[in-house]
């Protein structure tokens, strides 16, 4: 089937399965490769995307449901006004392997656009669906929460 | 200024937030095929046949069996009994037995019903009880005593303790699943790219497998998506697989694993079985530790003799004993081979010994901070090897520093006492740990490798850096910089770095044993000065480095410089009696765990962790306390969440939905404390501190369960089922 989307603000159209996972839609279809596939069930969080506005789990959302839907990727994100978050984020320590990072990236701008300073609960609660093997967390919380008692590692 | 102890932003770093930096699975070359394996469903089977059905699969599709190897059926590691594809018998589940390579992932995918296998099952020992039965993988004893000693120590001791401990699989769930390219090259080599820690380790497989000339093997590392020890050893035969295919199709050919297809068929830490005895006199003061590890090695030795290696030189944790024998075996059971991982063997017996101390003190009514501040080891003391510990012995500091800052001692009395009068509320417990790590690979390893590095002049006037070192994360590419220009005095403009390919840089060893900071960041500040020197030499007076370094190469031509690890004399290590320096310094530590116990279910949350570590120097203060604070929720989460469950041999729980990791929710607020003791012979005095931190976490946690419980937790993962048969068994 034909489904017709915006992509990063772009207009977009595929056609593939109505099955098709978004995550290889993106990945293989747009070449936008900054969508990581971590476990490809909707536990690790790699692959989420925003959907609009909202984050999703591309690798859990069939094409057919992105009719008329807005997408936007890491890549979109880092074009965007996102700069200082993610300058910030590697300043932090926020990225090791950078596998994770991505997905934490989309979830974690989501965020911050509702809420520009969480608390360290409510980053947690929002981030509970993106696993990161490297950083036990610190790193990424550091870079989202301006916690006045924390500062430098 | 020289920037040793600032964080400058990893070079890496806004390519991985950006979504530009590339891993394997984001490569695509023209005409790539993609490859799949044929798994053993049975842990132990005699294979009576393997046929592929060429019209069963998708048009075009190649499949490769044993019987079609170019060369022998070994990937080559310490030797190569570990086979490429089963041949004759099976002996884990998951064990590759045959590869198919197709024109996209979903026919390759296909093509593994074209492949009909014969399995004849036969009777598997699953459990390290049932392979006692059986001829070990690897035996090795650690003796510090003379004989009589040991027994003598029993016989006068006034108190005499024994315990068993237990620690469970761990897997990496480096996020970034197992993935490989192989490339035909048109004369007749292959050119492999993907994620590994060890590029040099992945060439010596593929010589060896394939009957290559060694030009004609070329090995790159991809960006590395989390590594852990996982991608030390596994990305050799998943290299080998991909090769094969290529060779097969004649053409590229991705192997990527599923999440599924990694947890099964790859690596995970070795279960363990300790068991202790120790003489102490009347003041606590230990006389002699009589212990056996007992490590479950899987179905092939793998990297396992390194291991059980590792953890008997860390088995008697950071405590005097004047008299010590150790026994360790790698038991061989029919499951997926058991291997490198983040500690190498250090965190299962570092756990035993810390669980040891808290019996012991329990046992004399000493707190946990005293029974071990009445025995930990400092500066001059010996190890049970001989080995004459170093200026920058640092348990005490750490000890008490971890007192001052947490107030340990009074915490724990008070809910030492409040236990008894507990009602319905959660129930806070607080425990301690100390431990050490050996830094730099065990015993004689460096001394034989002679690892080099070379620097050399570019045409613009840069120095080039090359090492085989990859970056899974740890952020080298982050700390060599700093390295280099602090110690050449350039500017980090002034230098690049080589990407690790085996066709540009040379073999400067592994990316594993917490030794690339410390053995491969010390070369590199020899090497680059070194070419300073000889640049600077010629300079003028008012040039820049960049200007002279451009004016000697276009007068005076190519400049390299190349250096190899040589090992002061000092720090020989017998191979045969175990005796000797078996590490260059240790890097040490204490934990402090605060956490509450749900007093119906007894779920464990913990709350509060402060690390306090001692690495010789951090060269990056970020990315050094990002290893630690990492480090630490993965000891966690192996202490208290990540079990791997067999039934007939099958993992249960071979997915992220049912094999779980500490989520945010599930983690504690990570205070790191660096305490800073230049190591002499590190660069700017730095000791390796990857693994360090994953030898503390689960200790600590134990005894704070304990002390919120009163159950005790000689076995890890402490999940609420396991805690609750203590609980019905105490009763």
């Amino acid at each position: 089937m034909k489904v017709s989307f915006s992509v990063n603000s772009r207009p977009a159209e595929a056609d593939g399965h109505p099955m098709e996972r978004l995550l290889d839609v993106l990945r293989e279809g747009f070449s936008l490769t900054g969508t990581k596939e971590g476990c490809g069930e909707g536990e690790c969080g790699a692959c989420t995307v925003l959907m609009d506005g909202e984050p999703v789990l591309s690798c859990l959302v069939p094409l057919f449901q992105c009719e008329g839907r807005r997408i936007e990727t890491v890549e979109g994100i880092a074009e965007g006004p996102a700069r200082d978050f993610l300058e910030r984020f590697v300043a932090t320590g926020g990225v090791q392997c950078g596998a994770c990072t991505p997905g934490i990236i989309v979830t974690g701008w989501a965020l911050l656009e509702k809420n520009p300073a969480p608390s360290r609960e409510e980053a947690q609660e929002a981030l509970a669906g993106n696993l990161c093997r490297c950083t036990g967390y610190e790193g990424i919380l550091r870079a989202l929460c301006k916690d006045p008692e924390r500062g430098e590692p | 200024m020289n920037g040793i102890g600032e964080s400058p932003p990893r070079p890496d770093g806004f390519a991985k937030v950006s979504g530009a930096a590339r891993y394997v699975d984001d490569l695509t070359l023209p005409g790539m095929w993609h490859g799949a394996t044929v798994r053993s469903p049975h842990p132990h089977a005699r294979l009576r046949s393997v046929r592929f059905d060429p019209a069963a699969a998708p048009a075009g599709t190649v499949c490769v069996t044993a019987a079609e190897l170019p060369g022998p059926n070994g990937v080559q590691l310490l030797d190569d009994s570990w086979p490429i594809l089963a041949d004759g018998f099976v002996f884990h589940v998951g064990e590759p037995v045959a590869l198919v390579a197709a024109p996209t992932r979903l026919a390759a995918r296909q093509a593994l019903a074209a492949v009909t296998v014969e399995y004849e099952p036969l009777v598997p020992f699953l459990t390290l009880e049932e392979a006692e039965a059986l001829p070990p993988l690897y035996e090795l004893v650690l003796d510090s005593s003379s004989v009589g000693d040991l027994e003598s120590a029993f016989a006068g001791a006034n108190h005499v303790v024994e315990g068993e401990y237990r620690t469970g699989h761990q897997e990496h769930i480096y996020i970034e699943c197992q993935g490989m390219i192989a490339e035909p090259m048109v004369d007749g080599g292959v050119l492999i790219t993907g994620s590994m820690q060890c590029p040099y380790y992945v060439h010596r497989a593929l010589v060896h497998a394939l009957g290559l000339p060694e030009d004609k093997v070329r090995v790159r590392a991809s960006v590395v998506g989390g590594g852990f020890g996982g991608k030390e050893d596994f990305p050799s035969a998943l290299a080998i697989h991909a090769a094969l295919l290529a060779r097969a199709s004649g053409r590229p050919v991705k192997m990527i694993y599923d999440r599924h297809e990694d947890i099964v068929a790859t690596s995970k830490r070795h279960p363990a079985v300790i068991r202790h005895r120790t003489a102490v006199d009347a003041d606590g003061r230990l006389l002699a530790l009589d212990g056996e590890v007992l490590l479950d090695g899987g179905a092939y030795k793998t990297l396992s003799p390194v291991v059980l290696s590792r953890a008997l030189l860390h088995a008697f944790g950071p405590y005097r004993w004047p008299s010590v024998r150790l026994r360790g075996k790698v038991l061989r059971t029919h499951t997926t081979p058991n291997s490198a991982f983040r500690g190498f063997g250090a965190p299962q017996v570092e756990f035993a010994i810390e669980r040891h101390m808290d019996r012991i003190g329990r046992a004399l009514g000493l707190d946990p901070y005293e029974i071990r501040a009445r025995n930990v080891v400092a500066a001059g003391d010996r190890l049970p090897t001989g080995q004459v510990l170093d200026t920058t012995t640092s348990a005490r500091l750490c000890l008490e520093e971890a007192e001052r800052r947490t107030g340990f001692r009074a915490r724990w009395r008070k809910l030492e006492a409040a236990r008894e009068t507990a009602d319905g509320e959660p129930r806070r417990g607080i425990g301690l740990s100390l431990f050490f790590h050996g830094a730099g690979f065990t015993g004689n390893g460096e001394r034989k490798m002679k690892s080099p590095v070379t620097a050399r002049l570019l045409p613009d006037g840069r120095i080039e850096v090359l090492t085989a070192m990859t970056d899974m994360g740890q952020g080298c590419v982050a700390v060599f910089p700093q390295i280099a220009a602090a110690a050449a005095e350039v500017l980090p403009e002034d230098l690049v770095f080589a990407e690790p390919d085996t066709g540009e840089v040379p073999d400067s060893g592994p990316t594993v044993a917490s030794r690339t900071t410390m053995i491969v960041g010390a070369l590199i500040a020899r090497t680059v000065s070194e070419l300073r020197d000889r640049v600077l030499a010629r300079s003028s007076p008012g040039e820049s480095f960049r200007e002279a370094a451009r004016r000697y190469r276009e007068e005076a031509g190519p400049l390299e410089v190349t250096f190899r690890h040589e090992p002061p004399e000092d720090q020989a290590f017998d191979d045969s009696t175990y005796r000797g320096a078996a590490y260059p310094t240790y890097a040490w530590g204490a934990d402090v765990v605060e956490v509450a116990v749900d007093p119906d279910t007894l779920a464990v949350k913990p709350l509060h962790v402060t690390a306090v570590c001692e690495v010789g120097r951090a060269i990056h203060k970020t990315l050094c306390a990002g290893q630690i604070e990492g480090g630490t929720l993965q000891a966690l989460g192996w202490a208290l969440l990540e079990e791997v469950k067999l039934h007939d041999g099958r993992y249960l729980n071979d997915r992220l939905a049912t094999y779980i990791i500490p989520t945010i929710k599930d983690s504690p607020r990570i205070d790191v404390h660096l305490l800073e003791r230049p190591w002499a012979g590190g660069p700017f005095g730095a000791k390796g501190v990857g693994e360090l931190p994953m030898d503390g976490g689960a200790p600590a946690t134990a005894q704070a369960i304990e002390n919120a419980t009163g159950l005790p937790v000689d076995e890890i993962p402490a999940t609420p089922e396991r805690l609750l048969r203590t609980q019905e068994s105490a009763r």
